[in-house]
């Protein structure tokens, strides 16, 4: 999947990653998203271990330490390859990179999401924040820091419990988005379920980043 | 193809070994006296410089001229050490960010110290084998950062090898135990030398070995041990026989020797016995020391190593039961303490089979062979230590390569202007875990060119891309004219590619026998240029000849590639010659085109 010349003997490529004919390495095409590049279809449920069997395949292939005693161009192609390999490898490897990346690929844009809070949520997270606020300022051994302690301490176990429920609906949108792909007929019908997840996926992605931050800011306060 | 030997080197805190593959198993080559360490020591006497166990002997007899543990000082500032240069007898000064040992009339910087280290190792090894050794794998501790990997790199440079690959010593380690062992799952290793700190964490599956997590400290090791127990002894020949020995540098040199010694003792023994002879007629001190005792002393010092391993635990999203086997590796695990916490936190008792002092060259030879197309079965897939950022507006530091990420490791970014015709932007190279660009690892400083252009509209793409060695390289494209762009970059504390020349050429002052080897650098280093340069000229003029032109250019070029990599400095120039010929056309080519584009926009009067 390499482009579609040899860089060294400029016969046709049809090999993948090396020319058939000169066996010189090939550069990973620019263009080619990660997916694409560890064999794997656009899905958002991959098995992990497949997924690192082609990471150490493709590593032996591309692995700059392979390459000592070849040409200067094929070592500065095999360091490409192998940064490429490895980005795509962690990218696709953690689900949430995996849906972000996929996101971007097929909506665009995704480091411009901002993170915002979940609408239903958003009166209750200024409150917790007062709160936040109020427990910073007050005296640890106070029995006004006790009863706003134990408050966080509920406040965080219902946000505890959301990210749950935002990790529950983030599966079942990959599940969806997979089936909807596995059919693969184009319809209108298809199009416009295929954006519904889009957005859905997007925005819990984006109060998911939200959310964890806030936990993380509360964890951090009153331990 | 299989190329020239390759050597594995260990260059120690406190001693280097130099190792290579013999018939696939890893040995370690030892000196005339039969010892397989070098102390890392190196004195200048009135006979010229000095390595190994001789200048070990300098250390008590002229402790001003005598350079130690120079490993601590590799891509430091002299401000970095500042809290410790009371423990070191030597004079250090700084020059351009580097620091400098004042050894009788001259100065030497840390790479060049080292080079005499390595340079010992290297004529050991060419001693042994018979033939010429130029090339090498040197071992670094997994958790120093670009600088002290770049002054390492210019250390074998300087002592005239060519350092094919820079890698990490638990990572080393990992390699020897994997080819003895053909052990499978997750370890732990577990390395604390004479004056660095390194967890790693690896997966071992069918011959890859993937490093998950690293951690660690560069300051901490057994010379820190050392200085706990000779403080305890330096305190009570005060307080017993009045005497302030720091007035008397070789005495204090006396006192951290018979502290290690101490030390190590008290690894096989419950109870010995410290002798010091004092200055003056004073007469001797003795103290008597138990193991319990050196152990409550330097506990807080174990215990700092716990830290690092919860945080490489954590980067690993692993907890302790999930390690399958921990390995042992420096001098300083022999401490019976340091077992018992590291078992304790991992919960299993850890390998010691292979010794520690050595496992760390035996691996480096096992890398050695992987690269010379020797061994093909295994491969190493190490990690960056150290989060790589540049600073952003407010002196914040923006993560552009998050630490433990596998490497080689890209990163591209995009940059433009604020002000209408500006044709500068700064980028200040950060390293570290901080959020505030000031408390991380200042590496480089660069000035990327812009054209002058309304504000925002230049984009400049920028490439850092962290190669197999853990060691930067950074490249600018103009996304809208495509034009890639050199980018020099300054090192916030290392030596130019200027000064690494002269050093090269100096070192070559110091040894009569080393002609050929300097023939072959300086034929590298021209070749190297003529190879960068013909690259260029391809880029800027490739559309200005013929296809088979081209061609014939790139041969000569990978012609080039190879014979730079060969040992025959006459192949070399000789390849020069060829591919000189062969870009003839393009030279030419490129020299009509810039006298057309120079006479463009003139009128002819002017031109004649």
């Amino acid at each position: 999947m390499a482009r579609s010349m040899c860089w060294h003997c400029q016969s046709e490529m049809a090999g993948e990653y090396f020319c058939e004919r000169c066996v010189k390495v090939q550069p990973v095409s620019k263009d080619l998203d990660y997916f694409t590049c560890m064999g794997f279809p656009r899905r958002l449920t991959i098995d992990p271990r497949q997924l690192e069997t082609k990471f150490y395949e493709l590593s032996r292939a591309f692995h700059p330490d392979f390459f000592q005693n070849k040409s200067a161009e094929e070592q500065t192609i095999s360091l490409g390859n192998s940064a490429m390999l490895n980005t795509a490898y962690r990218t696709l490897r953690d689900p949430i990179q995996r849906a972000e990346y996929l996101l971007d690929l097929e909506a665009g844009a995704v480091k411009d999401i901002r993170t915002s809070p979940p609408a239903d949520l958003f009166e209750e997270i200024l409150k917790l924040q007062d709160t936040l606020d109020e427990y910073r300022a007050a005296d640890r051994a106070s029995s006004t820091a006790t009863t706003l302690c134990a408050k966080l301490q509920a406040e965080r176990t219902t946000l505890e419990r959301r990210q749950q429920d935002m990790e529950t609906a983030l599966q079942q949108l990959f599940t969806q988005w997979d089936a909807l792909q596995d059919r693969g007929e184009v319809t209108d019908q298809t199009r416009a379920e295929r954006d519904r997840i889009l957005k859905q996926m997007r925005g819990i992605l984006s109060n998911r980043t939200y959310v964890k931050n806030i936990v993380n800011d509360l964890v951090a306060t009153i331990s | 193809m299989t190329m020239a030997r390759i050597v594995g080197i260990d260059l120690g805190t406190t001693n280097s070994l130099v190792a290579y593959m013999d018939k696939g198993t890893p040995r370690v080559i030892a000196g005339r006296n039969e010892r397989n360490m070098v102390p890392s020591v190196v004195a200048m006497t009135d006979n010229g410089l000095i390595v190994g166990d001789p200048a070990k002997e300098h250390l008590t007899r002229n402790p001003a001229r005598t350079v130690y543990s120079v490993k601590r000082f590799m891509g430091k500032s002299l401000e970095d050490v500042q809290g410790e240069l009371t423990y070191f007898p030597y004079t250090l000064t700084e020059q351009g960010g580097v620091i400098r040992f004042k050894l009788g009339e001259k100065t030497y910087s840390p790479p060049q110290i080292s080079a005499m280290i390595l340079k010992e190792l290297k004529h050991r090894a060419e001693t042994h084998l018979g033939e010429s050794i130029t090339k090498a794998v040197i071992t670094v501790p997994a958790y120093f950062n670009d600088s002290q990997r770049q002054a390492t790199k210019d250390a074998g440079m300087i002592a005239g090898l060519e350092v094919l690959r820079i890698i990490n010593e638990p990572t080393a380690a990992s390699l020897a135990y994997g080819l003895q062992q053909k052990t499978q799952g997750t370890i732990a290793v577990y390395d604390l030398g004479g004056g660095t700190f390194d967890i790693s964490i690896l997966k071992l599956k069918n011959g890859i070995f993937e490093v998950l997590a690293t951690n660690g400290d560069t300051h901490l090791g057994g010379d820190d041990f050392d200085r706990l127990i000779a403080d305890l002894f330096l305190e009570e020949i005060r307080e017993r026989h009045g005497l302030d020995l720091h007035a008397y540098p070789d005495h204090m040199q006396a006192v951290r020797l018979e502290a290690e010694r101490t030390k190590i003792r008290l690894s096989d023994v419950l109870k010995t016995t410290a002798t010091l002879d004092l200055p003056d007629g004073k007469g001797r001190f003795t103290r008597e020391l138990t193991r319990d005792q050196i152990e409550s002393m330097t506990m807080g010092l174990i215990e700092r190593t716990l830290a690092p391993c919860r945080k490489a635990l954590k980067d690993a999203e692993l907890t302790p039961d999930r390690i399958d086997e921990v390995v042992l590796v420096g001098g300083s695990t022999r401490m019976p303490l340091v077992r018992q916490r590291v078992q304790e936190l991992f919960g299993k008792i850890p390998h010691c089979e292979l010794n520690p002092d050595e496992v760390v060259a035996l691996g480096a030879a096992v890398q050695a062979d992987i690269l010379s197309g020797g061994t093909t079965d295994m491969l190493l897939l190490d990690v960056t230590p150290l989060s790589l950022g540049i600073e952003t507006m407010g002196g914040v530091m923006s993560s552009v390569i998050r630490r433990n990420t596998t490497i080689p490791a890209g990163a591209k970014e995009m940059f433009t202007t604020y002000v209408d015709g500006q044709t500068g932007v700064d980028i200040h190279i950060l390293q570290g875990e901080r959020e505030l660009a000031k408390d991380n690892r200042s590496l480089a400083r660069f000035r990327l060119k812009v054209p002058p252009l309304p504000a925002g509209v230049p984009r400049i793409e920028v490439t850092f891309l962290i190669d197999a060695n853990g060691i930067l390289n950074v490249l600018a494209k103009d996304m809208r004219t495509g034009q890639s762009q050199s980018i020099e970059v300054k090192p916030s504390y290392g030596l130019s590619d200027s000064e690494v020349e002269q050093m090269i050429e100096d070192s070559f002052k110091f040894a009569a026998d080393d002609v050929s080897a300097r023939k072959l650098i300086e034929a590298r280093l021209d070749a190297g240029a003529m190879i960068t340069t013909t690259e260029k000229s391809l880029l800027d003029g490739g559309h200005l000849i013929a296809s088979d032109n081209i061609a014939t250019t790139r041969t000569a070029l990978a012609a080039l590639a190879t014979a730079k990599d060969g040992t025959d400095p006459r192949a070399i120039r000789a390849r020069m010659a060829d591919l000189e010929q062969a870009a003839k056309p393009l030279t030419v080519a490129l020299l009509n085109d810039s006298l057309t584009k120079g006479l463009q926009g003139k009128k002819v009067s002017e031109v004649t």
